[in-house]
């Protein structure tokens, strides 16, 4: 419970993603980034792992279209053969269109399904989030105020390269009530560090 | 193509920069994302305007009308519409192709262009989506009243049951229709949804206190932007637009092997498959350009659907009638070269017979008239392209109409040959299902916001103007 987060401000996709990949390369830990939108190779500029849905999807999809083939052998061919026009019972090709689309319904739900479970994603779950201004149009990079490599000195010489807008310092990464309240009374936090860029218009 | 690179001017390259190469830019007017979001949502935080009560009061009038239709026909039987012995699908079946095809662009717009990293796509994607889903909706409701006891509807649902059990006929396209079409609904309203939450986080914590807040805190999952999150979202999404390409020529495949495997002839034709898909992918980008030109003047958003979209979007609408067209003539060739004197019967009485009204409809308003896309003094007139667009929509409607009525009217035996006449309650049903889907777009239209401004952010190149060599060269000349 006493990690301390520093927080990073960026105006730009191009500033964050190049702090980040300096970050990384000065081995400081990076809790998480929040950005407005899908910002491109930042998952690599973090060094995400490429995701394992793709293994739900495909099982997924696999296993909807096997179940999809059984049923309908089993229906039409075992539990109550019908004669339909001639055809024979277990005609495969006949069963090949709703085996298609039993795959694409099973691979889509499976895989947004293990997606919202995996990020934690349910109806009225409360946003934890350091500002209500990322869905609009702030960059955050979090970093973890722990191993050898920080140093509150240097760190933010290094954020202050890549035209940081603001640093703070916290407790928790999330600016809800909840974490304030997490705090034992006494903190003052957040703090602002230092606000080393200013806008000059 | 339509690059001109002269008309970008330094005022627009401060800080939406244009991609590498030389293109218009997808936003214009030199936005920040903040005023992106603004623009966006501004729409629905204030009162809807005049215009908007309009078509709102318009379509939900028509809506009432239908339902009024429908509740007749229900209760009394589908005595009430002009079916025969002969013609035993017309106005319904037409009316359940047509919207099934106007359902088409929107995933075709947003899984496959997705694919194909057509980047403009972001400007009309979720306008496109949500269409789809009121579209299928409506297509999904005519088998329905067709079934004519819609309270048995659940029987093409296989499950346990004390009649055998007698299982669905799954050798039946019907029946792999009913999949088709579920699984088509489903994905694309999850394409749709899954598209929505992270806007419906913007709007959240843009929302003061009050029922937007309480509503949009609970359908945007806790939505915060991690870019971890963003990174797994990525990846299904590009899943689902997977999915989804094939599912798309898939759904009306199947829809036209509802026709393609009866020996009609006029329907018994293996080129059926494609020319659906074409004919369904024609029929949406018309409704789709239809409405992206209401939205645009009507919830100000020309800044974000721009000319240049438009012109994208006829060229794409130009290919896909010149697939329609084509199809039309293989058709016509198939019957001559083919020798069956049957199938020859049915395309001469298509052109020339009793209802050859409705072909040469047809023709004009798929083949002939959208040829003037072609130039590029009809794309830029938005005038002239929305006319083109209701123009198709009516010719598509008309080619099922064609497909379904004249084949049906007049097939082998002369003795059994009969006229097909609509009933008012078979048009009144029609119009009804253009009420629900305008009603349910323009609630759409304020409740959520009609761009994804999470993707269009993404797409505006949004950067620092001092770092970029062409702006700072653009600059200094």
């Amino acid at each position: 419970m006493s990690d301390r987060y520093l927080l990073a401000t960026f105006e730009y996709e191009q500033d964050l993603l190049a702090a980040t990949r300096d970050v990384r390369k000065h081995g400081l830990e990076i809790v998480d980034a929040y950005t407005p939108y899908a910002v491109h190779g930042l998952d690599r500029a973090m060094g995400l792992r490429p995701s394992r849905l793709t293994w739900v999807c495909f099982f997924c999809g696999l296993t909807g279209a096997l179940l999809a083939f059984w049923f309908e052998h089993w229906t039409a061919a075992l539990n109550w053969p019908l004669d339909v026009g001639g055809k024979p019972w277990n005609a495969l090709p006949s069963d090949a269109p709703v085996a298609f689309e039993m795959m694409v319904l099973a691979g889509g739900l499976g895989s947004v399904f293990a997606l919202l479970a995996v990020c934690r994603l349910y109806p009225g779950k409360r946003a934890k989030m350091p500002s209500p201004r990322i869905t609009n149009d702030q960059f955050i990079l979090v970093l973890r105020e722990t191993g050898s490599a920080f140093d509150l000195d240097r760190a933010p010489k290094l954020l202050e390269k890549h035209h940081v807008q603001n640093i703070e310092e916290r407790l928790t990464v999330s600016q809800g009530q909840a974490s304030v309240a997490s705090i034992d009374g006494t903190s003052t936090l957040p703090v602002p560090v230092r606000v080393p860029h200013q806008e000059e218009e | 193509m339509a690059n001109n690179p002269t008309q970008t001017g330094p005022a627009q390259t401060e800080r939406t920069v244009r991609p590498p190469q030389a293109r218009p830019p997808l936003v214009v007017g030199n936005k920040s994302l903040a005023e992106v979001t603004g623009d966006i949502c501004r729409p629905m935080e204030c009162q809807p305007t005049a215009l908007w009560y309009a078509a709102f009061s318009v379509s939900f009038a028509t809506l009432i009308v239908g339902t009024a239709a429908v509740t007749y026909q229900i209760a009394t039987g589908i005595g009430t519409w002009g079916l025969n012995k002969t013609v035993g699908w017309a106005f319904d079946i037409t009316n359940f192709v047509f919207w099934i095809g106007i359902g088409h662009a929107g995933t075709l717009i947003s899984a496959v262009l997705f694919l194909f990293r057509q980047r403009w796509r972001t400007a009309v994607n979720r306008s496109a989506e949500a269409m789809t889903l009121f579209a299928v909706m409506c297509a999904g409701l005519f088998p329905l009243i067709h079934m004519g006891r819609p309270w048995f509807a659940f029987w093409v649902i296989p499950y346990p049951n004390t009649r055998g059990p007698l299982w669905v006929n799954f050798k039946s396209p019907l029946l792999w229709d009913v999949f088709a079409i579920s699984t088509y609904l489903t994905i694309s309203a999850v394409f749709w949804y899954l598209g929505l939450l992270p806007d419906l986080a913007t709007i959240r914590d843009r929302s003061p206190a009050g029922p937007r807040k309480k509503w949009t805190t609970l359908l945007s999952f806790g939505w915060n932007g991690s870019a971890r999150t963003w990174h797994r979202y990525e990846t299904v999404y590009l899943l689902l637009a997977g999915l989804a390409t094939p599912l798309v020529f898939s759904v009306h495949s199947i829809v036209s092997m509802d026709f393609a495997t009866a020996v009609l002839p006029g329907w018994h034709s293996t080129i059926f498959p494609p020319y659906f898909v074409a004919g369904a992918i024609f029929s949406g980008l018309a409704m789709v350009l239809t409405l992206m030109l209401i939205a645009r003047k009507t919830m100000r958003l020309e800044h974000f659907i721009t000319p240049t979209h438009i012109d994208r979007m006829c060229k794409l609408m130009l290919a896909m009638g010149s697939i329609v067209a084509l199809a039309y003539a293989t058709e016509f060739f198939m019957a001559a070269y083919g020798g069956n004197p049957y199938e020859q019967f049915v395309m001469k009485n298509r052109a020339l017979g009793p209802m050859r009204w409705a072909y040469w409809t047809m023709v004009s308003c798929n083949v002939i008239l959208p040829q003037l896309l072609w130039f590029r003094a009809v794309r830029s007139r938005l005038g002239l392209v929305f006319i083109l667009s209701i123009v198709v929509n009516i010719g598509m409607w008309f080619e099922r109409f064609v497909i379904i009525v004249t084949s049906l009217h007049r097939d082998f035996l002369p003795s059994s040959w009969a006229h097909y006449v609509p009933t008012t309650i078979e048009v009144a049903t029609l119009a009804g299902s253009f009420g629900l889907f305008f009603t349910c777009f323009l609630i759409f239209c304020r409740l959520a916001p009609t761009i994804a401004m999470a993707e269009i952010k993404g797409m505006m190149g949004h950067r620092r103007a001092e770092e970029n060599p062409e702006t700072t060269q653009e600059e200094a000349a």
